[in-house]
């Protein structure tokens, strides 16, 4: 036992100089990479392949649908004024706004909820919370995408 | 008459310091067994400006503190010993100029991030030699061992040219964002590695190496950000290595 609470390693402004000695070190950080018994399994899956290439793919798809889109919207025709009830259904009357609202909704989610879970395995943590998180985000996604689908197909201008 | 003779070895002694400046090193300083906390210390020196930040660290720990602990080996950057983090940038000590570090103000030196810090300057560098050690940085080859070098054109060779001069200082792998978050990612350095043989027409597993490199920490995880390209003190274009390791994956696939 170090009786002696004077410490050699001179010249480091602290203000916590206690505790720690070559016989009670400061605790050790389990490092990274380590291979322990909770280090997941190799995959063998192309499953981060294809949500790379996803991503490149919808992002230029996404490009002309939102940009379009946001111009209809919000710019052509009187902008943000026009929007009613009755422009959405005149617009959801043609299958071809149909088709593009759809396909827009599936990118977008799709391409935004990859886009998170990224987000969330670079920034959680904790393994906890990273599990919550992305269970949070896919259900978010899982329902908007189905909702929204609903929506588009079940639109019923003369409800009241 | 000696009075001439002073003022001569006076003036020459000042003429001798004239190229000395007083520039402030600011050293991120740890020390486990005295304190869980780092912190700042500030040393002032007088130094060449045409000397290196190595020169600085080394007069500092030979007159001014001998606790300062940091690596270094070569001193010529060939070793890769002494990767730090020079005024926000990753650099070798070894490599850089004081002068090019605008020295009237204080300069910052801290140890790489995203690995432990040990004491002071000096990091684990175990998890990067693992992810290094998880791409099989060797030659795979099949059948006889040839009697003579194993042939190559020079255009084979060129092809992994600028992956060949990679020399393990982590100075990429430890600015890289995505390898600050968890430390799972395999990081450039071990991909550029990776690089190195799979381009390589003598070796025969590139396969291996390709499809470890395709699963969940590999180069999907790369975000395209260029600090590693940024940090290389050997100027490999790193971001450009783990592109064509995703290049060659999607081409495989499709
Ligand atoms: C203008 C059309 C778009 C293009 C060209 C595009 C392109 C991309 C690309 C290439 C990535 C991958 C970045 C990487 O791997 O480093 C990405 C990430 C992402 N995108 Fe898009 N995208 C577009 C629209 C959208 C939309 C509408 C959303 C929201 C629904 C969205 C949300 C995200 C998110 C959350 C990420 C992850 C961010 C990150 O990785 O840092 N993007 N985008
Ligand atoms: S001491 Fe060898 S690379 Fe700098």
């Amino acid at each position: 036992m170090a009786t002696d609470t004077e410490t050699t390693g001179a010249g480091i402004p602290t203000d916590d100089t206690a505790g720690y000695s070559p016989d009670s070190p400061a605790p050790v950080i389990e490092p990274p990479r380590a291979r322990t018994a909770r280090t997941p399994k190799s995959t063998r899956t192309n499953f981060e392949l294809y949500g790379w290439l996803f991503m490149r793919l919808s992002g230029i798809l996404l490009f002309v649908l939102v940009l379009y889109h946001l111009l209809i919207q919000l710019v052509l025709d009187g902008g943000v004024t026009k929007i009613g009830f009755a422009f959405v259904a005149g617009r959801w009357a043609s299958p071809f706004w149909q088709t593009w609202d759809l396909v827009m909704l599936w990118l977008a989610m799709l391409h935004g909820g990859n886009g998170l879970r990224t987000i969330i395995n670079d920034y959680a943590e904790r393994d906890n919370t990273r599990m919550w998180l992305k269970m949070l985000l896919y259900t978010a996604t899982v329902f908007t995408v189905l909702l929204g689908t609903l929506v588009i197909f079940t639109f019923d201008p003369d409800i009241r | 008459m000696s009075t001439p003779v002073m003022d001569k070895e006076e003036r020459a002694a000042k003429a001798a310091a004239d190229h000395l400046i007083t520039a402030t090193f600011r050293i991120r300083r740890f020390n486990p067994e005295i304190s869980a906390e780092a912190s700042w210390e500030d040393f002032r020196i007088e130094i060449d400006p045409k000397e290196r930040v190595l020169d600085a660290l080394h007069k500092i720990k030979w007159e001014v503190d001998g606790t300062l602990t940091f690596r270094r080996s070569c001193a010529h950057g060939i070793c890769g010993s002494d990767a730090m983090r020079i005024n926000g940038r990753n650099r070798l000590a070894c490599k850089t100029l004081i002068k090019d570090l605008s020295p009237s103000k204080p300069i910052s030196v801290e140890a790489i991030k995203g690995l432990t810090v040990l004491k002071d300057l000096i990091v684990d560098m175990d998890p990067f030699f693992q992810a290094y050690r998880d791409v099989m940085p060797f030659l795979v080859t099949s059948g006889n061992e040839p009697t003579r070098e194993r042939h190559q054109t020079a255009e084979d060779r060129e092809r992994f040219d600028d992956t060949t001069k990679c020399i393990l200082c982590a100075a990429c792998t430890s600015s890289c964002p995505v390898f600050w978050n968890d430390g799972q990612y395999f990081g450039p350095a071990a991909i550029v590695n990776a690089h190195r043989f799979i381009f390589d027409s003598r070796d025969e597993a590139a396969e291996q190496r390709l499809e470890i490199l395709n699963d969940k920490d590999g180069v999907w995880r790369c975000r395209t950000t260029f600090n590693c390209t940024d940090a290389c003190p050997r100027g490999i274009e790193v971001t450009k290595a783990i592109q064509e390791v995703k290049r060659a994956l999607i081409t495989r696939r499709f």
